[in-house]
């Protein structure tokens, strides 16, 4: 199938500025070399602890931050160098999710001003059709028609929510980068904005990122899911298959330290010691090799850890550190 | 109860905040019993009463607007609400320690991690300054932080995220307390540093002993971890049980819309998750019978005459109402 959304090799890296004359000390490799693909209606969920790079990297896809390296293909157009005004017509298909529905909604606008301003930005329709617009927008989230004229501070998180994902579904978008949308909801709340994301996505055809640190959300919502480590993905497989059958060693310890809600389930814990490392000074060979100490971990320095599909559909980092003696020996004859 | 006297006991416990709405009850007739070396999970949403709960038992309402209207608090057999601000201070740190959700705000930035350790050894059990500095590296050892002496000399900003949630376990147990209060211990971590530390404490109760309030939101982490677990919904309990017996026969309404609303291995993927409609009203707002009919939006006597909070299991405790309450035993 034609993808919606094709990154091939995307590197963003900041640089680290210090000392007395602020010079530059090194660089944070925030994101060090993703490609992935997203198909017309599916939901990819990116999952990884914080710190891996997983929000670097839905910022980068809709350009909010400038990839040093690599190519963001969207709709079949290659958007990495796109200039500021050429880029305007492809913000209409391609729309963000904040986490923080308080910081990213602006204060001082009405609701109905924050959810037109996408709408005036791309001269749609005239003033009583933007209202129209609006209305239906509203009601289309779950919101009553009087939340229009009230501002944000009125609204609970879960409301707050809305109106940020009215404001992204605003110009029928294509694809929508969901930013960790759940992470600062209650519960009770939480599913009831997970039930709107699905409908929508039934409804309207759309496409998501679904950056989250929530594993059991991710599986819930997903149809494939991506595992970043440090800045590379890690393995990437059909959601149904990830999280019955996890390849790749930092898979399954994180799937394994996933509190599941019932008491009677006694699951054996992967053991996992350590943190994450820092990308500003990563391991010069398999990060996660280097933090479980694994003894080939000298093996990987220096090397690309390529994702290799190791089943239909199932891409998995060609890693002798972190696979077993049989799917690396898949995954070295692949290569 | 059963046979011996719970380690604490909170009875009718009435807590309000002075506003400029008046004097508004954050923590309305709250009651429950934490036994000797067990966990006791308190879950709920924002805004339900489950910290200023623990803040009370501690003493620790933001002053002056926290008062703690009625009720006991408890603990080894004498009521802490009665205590003299002195005594308190001999309480908190040593017999009864505290873990905070933020790791690096419950950790003083300018100070290095071994002075702020041998603290509470100088101040609770007069040591001297040699002999709290070796007790502090014992510690560190016991929550598993590699390489203790080195990190005595470190500043909290120098730790990842994990290692000083450990620190402040250290602290919260330096003492050997018989009571830890943790305020959402894990919500700052990520889940394999979460795993990591539930581990932990886990461990440490083993070796010594003492009984843990766990409040979260999570209720992953309370099957995981508690024997015991409180459900407060708009500063009331509904629903106290033995985890066991809440995970499979949960009799509130409220219990069970939470329980279902949440994504477990078993949901199928994409479906509609089960919601609790509505949210909960406002602190000023809340009626004073059932406050989730209120949310569920009934109306009548119910919403007038608070319903009765019943034993009706052994130990399993549940707020009555004829619309929320289902009788599962």
């Amino acid at each position: 199938m034609q993808s919606l959304l094709s990154i091939r090799d995307l590197k963003v890296h900041f640089p680290v500025h210090g000392g007395l004359f602020l010079k530059q000390l090194g660089t944070i490799r925030a994101v060090d070399g993703v490609s992935l693909d997203i198909a017309p209606g599916e939901t990819l969920g990116l999952v990884g602890e914080s710190g891996c790079g997983k929000s670097t990297l839905g910022k980068a896809i809709v350009r909010l931050l400038e990839p040093n390296q690599g190519s963001v293909q969207f709709d079949g157009r290659d958007i990495t160098k796109a200039s500021r005004r050429s880029l305007q017509p492809v913000r209409r298909d391609l729309q963000m999710v904040f986490q923080d529905p308080v910081e990213s909604l602006n204060a001082r606008h009405s609701v109905r001003e924050i959810i037109e301003e996408p709408l005036i930005i791309h001269r749609t329709g005239n003033a009583a059709e933007r209202r129209k617009r609006v209305d239906h927008l509203l009601d289309r989230v779950g919101l009553p028609k009087g939340a229009a004229d009230k501002y944000p501070f009125e609204f609970s998180g879960g409301q707050r929510q809305r109106i940020g994902i009215a404001r992204a579904i605003a110009l029928d978008p294509k694809l929508v980068v969901c930013d960790e949308p759940v992470s600062a909801l209650d519960v009770s709340v939480r599913s009831q904005v997970l039930n709107l994301l699905l409908e929508l996505q039934r409804d309207l055809g759309l496409s998501y990122l679904f950056i989250s640190h929530d594993l059991a959300v991710v599986k819930h919502v997903s149809d494939r899911v991506a595992v970043m480590y440090l800045g590379k993905l890690v393995e990437v497989a059909p959601a149904a298959k990830i999280y019955r059958d996890p390849r790749h060693a930092y898979t399954k310890a994180l799937l394994s330290s996933i509190p599941e809600p019932d008491p009677s389930v006694q699951r054996p814990r992967v053991k996992l010691e350590g943190d994450v490392p820092s990308p500003f000074n990563p391991p010069a060979g398999s990060a996660f090799g280097h933090r479980i100490k694994h003894p080939r971990y000298d093996e990987t320095v220096g090397k690309e850890l390529p994702l290799t599909e190791i089943e239909p559909g199932h891409w998995v980092a060609a890693d002798p550190c972190c696979l077993s003696e049989e799917d690396w020996r898949k995954v070295s004859a692949a290569s | 109860m059963t046979t011996a006297d719970p380690l604490l006991k909170v009875h009718d416990l009435i807590t309000a905040f002075d506003t400029d709405a008046g004097l508004i009850r954050a923590v309305d007739r709250v009651s429950f019993e934490v036994p000797h070396g067990k966990t006791v999970g308190i879950v709920g949403e924002s805004g339900c009463g489950k910290s200023v709960t623990a803040m009370s038992v501690l003493r620790l309402l933001p002053q002056p607007m926290g008062k703690v209207l009625q009720g006991r608090v408890e603990f080894k057999g004498r009521d802490l609400l009665k205590a003299s601000d002195a005594e308190m201070r001999k309480v908190r740190g040593n017999e009864i320690g505290v873990i905070f959700q933020e790791p690096m705000t419950a950790l003083n930035p300018v100070h290095r991690i071994g002075r702020q350790l041998s603290e509470c050894f100088l101040l609770h059990k007069k040591m001297s300054r040699k002999q709290a500095w070796e007790a502090s590296i014992e510690m560190l050892r016991k929550v598993r932080i590699p390489a203790p002496e080195l990190r005595m000399g470190d500043y909290p900003h120098q730790l990842s995220g994990g290692m000083r949630q450990r620190v402040v376990i250290a602290m919260a147990l330096a003492c050997g307390p018989d009571l830890v209060i943790a305020d959402e211990p894990t919500t700052a971590l990520d889940v394999t540093v979460q795993a990591q530390i539930l581990d932990l404490m886990k461990q440490l109760q083993a070796e010594m002993g003492m009984s843990i309030v766990l409040i979260t939101h999570d209720l992953g982490v309370i099957a995981e971890t508690c024997d015991e677990v409180v459900v407060m919904y708009a500063g009331r309990v509904v629903e106290r049980a033995p985890v066991k017996q809440l995970f499979t026969k949960p009799m509130h309404a409220y219990t069970r819309g939470l329980l279902a609303s949440i994504p477990t291995s078993a949901t199928p993927p994409k479906s509609v998750l089960p919601t609790i409609p509505g949210m909960v009203a406002g602190l000023a707002d809340l009626v004073p019978g059932c406050r989730f009919c209120q949310r569920m939006g009934r109306g009548g006597g119910i919403l007038r005459e608070r319903p009765e909070f019943e034993e009706v299991a052994p130990d399993h405790w549940v707020e009555t109402c004829p619309n929320c309450f289902e009788d599962l035993s």
